[in-house]
């Protein structure tokens, strides 16, 4: 897999929950398209429209709180969002993205992005950079178990391709 | 090593583990709904055929049933066939209801179990003394798979209540004074354990609710370690015999006398808006939901029909009552308690999750505001984006009903 990941950032605040992610009127369906069609609705009706390939969500605290549907992480991974980054993250959410194959950042950054900013994600070297705000910061490297898993798309290729 | 620690070196099969090891660990119940099933099952199939321990996998249909339409009845057709193919156990309407009420009822569930579910209230279990914990669906069909998921040893953070219980305060009220403390994601990645006199006097039904929202604060699990009230609960139900493990130290202690907590209420839109309902009395309600996997419970309705016996709910509000099973129901059927919600002119709906989730049964219109004995109090939770929820016991929420308005029920 690749280890950079380059996008523009769309900028959230705490505790985004999964029912706003993906509400549960459009939970009869496990299509990611449709799922993504109307991910993060209620938060923001135009989020399908602004977000283009790559962008990377950034936000604050407790990021994917709530219900363990699995269908907010398939929204968001098919909604064309490359990585997450959070300040933190509610452990359900946090699970299912790396399962599904989507990357996840802890890093505290929200407080200086703005919508838009560039920011480039090099996890060899372990660090997240925003160009326009000059900063660069520092993540924890990601675990080779869950690079692997994210590489094979998700925790059930991984295992099989493991022989389980 | 503490009760989790205890629990979980058992499933894994190792001599000890402690906070922070990643292990593989044993389930003993694995659990799905119709939302969170079809996905489960869909990846499953992609990669296997029979279950490895068909034993342990639990379907319930909770959420959309009695099916809202064609698509829930797809799904939980899909896993009705699923379920029959696989020779797995499968509750819907009629030998069913709410997931979390039913699975300690019919001796699913016991102390020193290990419990994933592909649902966030998978927590409600420690309350029997079980380690049970929210996941995802990939992980259930990866426990199908192989028979086992991987874990984090979490910390636990453990919560001792003291002092005299008030007039109407329930479990509850504590769960929300305790998310309200410590924040919506004040335990992420912790067991929250619930202990001393107060919780050792608490029934049940009390404790299941006060685990049901440990996810309330982040957290990985909420437990009681056994005592005789477990015992009492468990016994002449089927199912396997109980574990028993032995508890030490926790990571943290947080202390807490409650004798002057007076009835609280989480406002929107965070479960962690917590204060008096009594300082509340100028939001008007139009609609009270009573029941969920929260507040489900016999001594939910018992406590519901206690405030509203010889009363009416306030005139143009829609009073919702949801018993969280069939037994729950006969149950409130024989102590009258269903005669006083219809006296009181509430409408009594099947056991499903309906409008907790914003899924039928109850949804808001733009602009209506509920009151609820649920869980979570979310943007358009039980409905339209701008439609409001707030969350409280069973008395409050039964008191707010006759009033009109959030009232205590000590204002009644």
């Amino acid at each position: 897999m690749k280890n950079i990941i380059k996008g523009n950032a769309y900028v959230v605040g705490d505790s985004v929950d999964t029912d706003v992610i993906i509400p549960a009127r459009f939970l009869t369906s496990d299509n990611a398209d449709e799922l993504a069609a109307h991910c993060m609705e209620d938060l923001d009706k135009d989020f399908s429209k602004k977000v283009k390939k790559g962008d990377i969500i950034v936000a604050g605290d407790n990021f994917g709180c709530g219900s363990s549907r699995e269908h907010a992480p398939i929204a968001i991974k098919a909604s064309g969002i490359s990585a997450v980054i959070a300040k933190s993250f509610a452990r359900i959410f946090l699970r299912n993205c790396i399962n599904i194959g989507l990357m996840v950042f802890v890093c505290d950054m929200k407080k200086d992005a703005r919508a838009g900013d560039e920011i480039t994600i090099d996890m060899r070297k372990g660090e997240i950079i925003n160009a326009r705000a000059k900063k660069i910061y520092k993540v924890k490297p990601v675990p080779e178990f869950i690079k692997k898993i994210v590489s094979f798309g998700g925790l059930l290729n991984y295992a099989v391709q493991r022989g389980r | 090593m503490n009760y989790v620690e205890n629990i979980l070196s058992h499933a894994s099969g190792r001599k000890s583990v402690s906070a922070g090891e990643y292990i593989e660990a044993r389930c003993d119940t694995v659990l799905m709904n119709d939302v969170t099933g079809p996905l489960a099952v869909k990846e499953f199939l992609k990669r296997g055929k029979k279950i490895k321990n068909p034993g342990s996998v639990v379907i319930v249909c909770d959420h959309f049933t009695p099916n809202k339409d064609i698509k829930s009845a797809e799904n939980v057709k899909f896993l009705r066939d699923f379920a029959r193919k696989q020779k797995i156990r499968f509750f819907e309407i009629g030998n069913g209801g709410v997931e979390h009420v039913i699975l300690p009822e019919k001796g699913i569930v016991k102390p020193g179990d290990v419990v994933i579910g592909a649902d966030s209230h998978t927590c409600t279990y420690g309350a029997l003394g079980a380690f049970s914990t929210g996941v995802g669906s990939t992980d259930v069909a990866f426990a199908m798979l192989m028979g086992k998921i991987w874990f984090m040893v979490p910390e636990v953070m453990e919560f001792v209540y003291s002092g005299k219980k008030g007039k109407f305060i329930t479990g509850k009220d504590l769960i929300l004074l305790t998310i309200g403390k410590i924040g919506v994601n004040g335990a992420n990645y912790k067991a929250m354990k619930f202990a001393g006199t107060v919780i050792s006097a608490l029934s049940m039904d009390e404790r299941f609710t006060m685990c049901n929202m440990a996810i309330e604060a982040g957290g990985k699990a909420g437990f009681v370690v056994p005592d005789k009230k477990t015992a009492d609960y468990v016994k002449g139900r089927p199912g396997r015999k109980a574990r028993n493990f032995a508890d030490g130290p926790s990571a943290q202690t947080f202390k807490m006398d409650i004798s002057a907590v007076k009835p609280l209420v989480a406002s929107p839109h965070l479960p962690d808006k917590v204060g008096p309902a009594a300082r509340l009395n100028k939001v008007k309600i139009d609609q009270a939901v009573i029941g969920s996997c929260t507040n489900g419970r016999i001594s939910d309705f018992a406590q519901a029909a206690k405030i509203m016996k010889g009363r009416k709910i306030s005139a143009g509000l829609r009073c919702i009552i949801l018993p969280g099973s069939q037994e729950v129901y006969a149950e409130a059927m024989k102590k009258g308690y269903i005669e006083t919600f219809l006296k009181a002119g509430c409408v009594i709906a099947p056991p499903t999750c309906g409008p907790c989730l914003g899924g039928h049964m109850g949804i808001l219109a733009g602009g209506e505001t509920a009151i609820s004995t649920t869980n979570r109090n979310f943007v358009g939770r039980m409905g339209a984006v701008s439609s409001r929820v707030y969350l409280a016991s069973p008395y409050t929420a039964a008191a707010s009903a006759v009033r009109g308005r959030i009232i205590s029920p000590e204002q009644l």
